[in-house]
């Protein structure tokens, strides 16, 4: 527990503003359907209730035909987060597998797996999708997992394949090779977990686009339009005006999931890249030190000068404050 | 001759959230014309600290909490008042920075771009601090190779194209691109063997003979500093424990850590004795005890040890006539020539 702690102690801002927040959404996917308070698809017939303001009932307002939004929204988080996540983990595994085999074992297989990956990353993918998935939609979300996951992994492939070629060539990699190591112990001991950042980092930005192109897909229509999603909840505001009609209710909270979910991800991202290295931490900003800002281009302070450097404003200012009667010399002098 | 460089009470601390980390505390030390000064002392003693504190090349969180550096070099001429390097601003600096004082870092495989040529980086150095027109930079930048001994036509080579010593002494050429006054050589020999470490050496002292600059020396290597230093200084967490001419410290050393320094060595003449290493590890800096940091390893340690205020006195024979004469300082009263003589030391 202690560890955990300590663990969290040291991750950068950004990384625990972005864990909580996006905790928080994972939290929603987890309990959402349960504390739903109605169900997202029941019309209610009642016709006050007809796209109704948010009130004590309906807390986030209600659609064109009746139905509650917040429901809507709580059901629509745990398929979009799902989803993504899935695919996050289909194509990291993809990448990782096609990455490091190729750059490990190099020679031929190096040749023709980067053929591979650079074929799918000039695949135009947004035309593909929309091809694929009008041919598959009502088929549920496995068709946008697959596809979504199968265009997903060449970009951290390449990356993964880069980083690996450098872990290669290192001295201790081949001192495990040269002790007889089997192939697979020196990848999965030496190799990945000295690229386990890098790795975490590129899930992270997968699990990014697959929301976005989800989102998206489901925005145009090409989904399992029978489910509720943050994408399915967009796409039946737009198609019943309700931005025409002046009903913020339907489409800003789905919206607003959206980007920040996508918001928690880059700080998560950006935050695991620093965890990963630490120099980029500590080149970046200016330490403190008696009060002054010292960037790590700067001479090395004096504390002497720190304390006596006040500005004219600021010794003048200082003449008044109370500590100024414990210097030596009166209104911020030379030396304290 | 008044010293070119004088450090006096220098102190650095680096700031942690554990607490202030007291790297160098109170060191004085002068460097006059012409001279090579040893600074010597195990890892994480604070030779480094206290040569790039004196500089102000610590990043943070160091910050020289006390002191005074002052530099009087011949060009350098405020009206004939040495300058004080920590009063400085950050243009200041510069100007001084290669100029006056130029600095031969640790290890040159870290220190030279791999990317870069040769002649591109030793052309960075000279434009930048000499602002010459671009042919008379590469004529500098070709000389200085000549300098060092390296032919012209390494000029266009990668670093990973020279061996070792040669990066070494590229690093050196470099260092010496505007002739500066004084040299701070960071262990500039650590990483090499002891054939090319001899070469190295033997070239910074004859380009010291005919280019009439100071050195600052640093290592651990005490042997190799009785060679070359004219005056040692032994430094042992954040202190200067003794300061005296290499004579002084090998025929006799004052401080019992010089001693247990100079018994891990073997001499090369002399029958042949145990070699004996200090036992223990170095205090911890956030919170050294009182008095001497070496009483926990010191053989010799007595109560009063702890109220020893580690200032420099002289050792020895009491002084007759000028105190400035006396070379040979320790910051330990309590071992005493007499003491030394009556068979307490070995």
């Amino acid at each position: 527990m202690t560890a955990v702690a300590g663990v969290w102690r040291n991750l950068p801002l950004k990384a625990k503003v972005g864990a909580v927040l996006f905790g928080v959404f994972v939290l929603a996917a987890i309990i959402g359907p349960q504390v739903a308070p109605y169900d997202p698809s029941y019309a209610n017939p009642d016709p006050s209730l007809l796209m109704a303001h948010p009130s004590a009932q309906h807390l986030l307002g209600t659609t064109q035909t009746g139905q509650d939004v917040l429901s809507q929204l709580l059901v629509g988080i745990r398929l979009t987060i799902e989803l993504a996540l899935l695919v996050g983990v289909i194509a990291g595994i993809l990448s990782v597998a096609v990455g490091v085999t190729s750059a490990f074992l190099g020679g031929v297989w190096d040749e023709f797996l980067s053929l591979v990956s650079n074929v799918f990353l000039v695949i135009p993918a947004l035309p593909l999708l929309i091809l694929l998935l009008g041919y598959l939609s009502g088929k549920g979300q496995l068709p946008t997992i697959i596809v979504l996951s199968v265009l997903g992994w060449p970009w951290g492939a390449r990356v993964i394949r880069a980083q690996t070629l450098t872990i290669r060539n290192r001295d201790f990699v081949a001192a495990a090779r040269e002790s007889g190591e089997k192939s697979w112990r020196i990848i999965t001991l030496d190799i990945i977990p000295n690229e386990i950042s890098l790795i975490a980092a590129n899930f992270v930005n997968t699990v990014l686009y697959a929301i976005g192109a989800s989102v998206a897909l489901a925005f145009v229509g090409l989904t399992d339009l029978n489910s509720w999603s943050l994408g399915t909840i967009l796409y039946w505001a737009e198609s019943q005006q309700a931005l025409s009609l002046g009903a913020w209710w339907w489409f800003v909270p789905p919206g607003l999931a959206v980007a920040l979910i996508g918001t928690s991800l880059v700080l998560l991202n950006t935050g695991i890249d620093e965890l990963g290295s630490p120099r980029l931490r500590a080149s970046r900003g200016a330490a403190k030190i008696a009060g002054h800002r010292i960037w790590a281009t700067d001479p090395t302070p004096v504390l002497a000068q720190l304390t006596a450097g006040r500005n004219r404003v600021g010794a003048f200012v200082h003449s008044f404050s109370r500590e100024s009667l414990l210097d030596e010399t009166p209104a911020g002098g030379e030396l304290r | 001759m008044s010293p070119i460089l004088d450090i006096s009470d220098l102190s650095v601390v680096y700031r942690t959230t554990g607490g202030d980390v007291r790297a160098v505390e109170k060191v004085n030390l002068t460097l006059s014309p012409g001279e090579v000064v040893g600074l010597c002392g195990e890892s994480g003693s604070g030779k480094s600290t206290l040569a790039y504190g004196a500089t102000r090349l610590l990043r943070p969180p160091a910050l020289v909490t006390s002191g005074n550096v002052r530099y009087s070099g011949r060009r350098l001429t405020h009206g004939g008042h040495p300058v004080d390097l920590l009063a400085m601003s950050h243009r200041e600096l510069h100007e001084m920075r290669w100029r006056e004082v130029a600095i031969v870092f640790q290890s040159a495989m870290n220190a030279l771009n791999p990317v870069l040529r040769v002649q591109d980086q030793l052309l960075d150095a000279v434009t930048a601090h000499l602002r010459l027109p671009r042919h008379e930079a590469r004529e500098k930048a070709a000389s200085l190779l000549d300098l060092v001994g390296i032919s012209r036509n390494r000029l266009r080579s990668y670093p990973h194209e020279l061996s070792g010593g040669m990066r070494q002494r590229v690093m050196i050429a470099m260092a010496l691109a505007a002739d500066p006054e004084v040299v701070i050589m960071d262990e500039p020999t650590t990483a090499l063997d002891v054939v090319v470490q001899r070469d190295i050496l033997a070239q910074i002292v004859e380009l010291k003979e005919r280019l009439d600059f100071a050195i600052l020396f640093i290592t651990h290597d005490l042997s190799l500093l009785l060679e070359l230093a004219d005056r040692i200084a032994v430094m042992y967490a954040g202190r200067l424990l003794e300061t005296g001419t290499a004579h002084d410290i090998m025929r006799e050393p004052a401080h019992p850590y010089t001693r247990g320094l100079l018994n891990s060595f073997p001499s090369l003449r002399g029958a042949r004795r145990e070699l004996a290493g200090i036992p223990g590890s170095p205090p911890d800096l956030r919170d050294p005890g009182p008095g001497c940091p070496f009483i926990p390893r010191c053989k010799h340690a007595i109560d009063a040890c702890s109220d020893v205020d580690m200032s420099l006195a002289p050792w020895g024979a009491p002084v007759i006539g000028d105190p400035a004469s006396v070379t040979h300082l320790t910051a330990c009263p309590i071992v005493t020539p007499q003491v030394s003589q009556e068979g307490v030391l070995s």
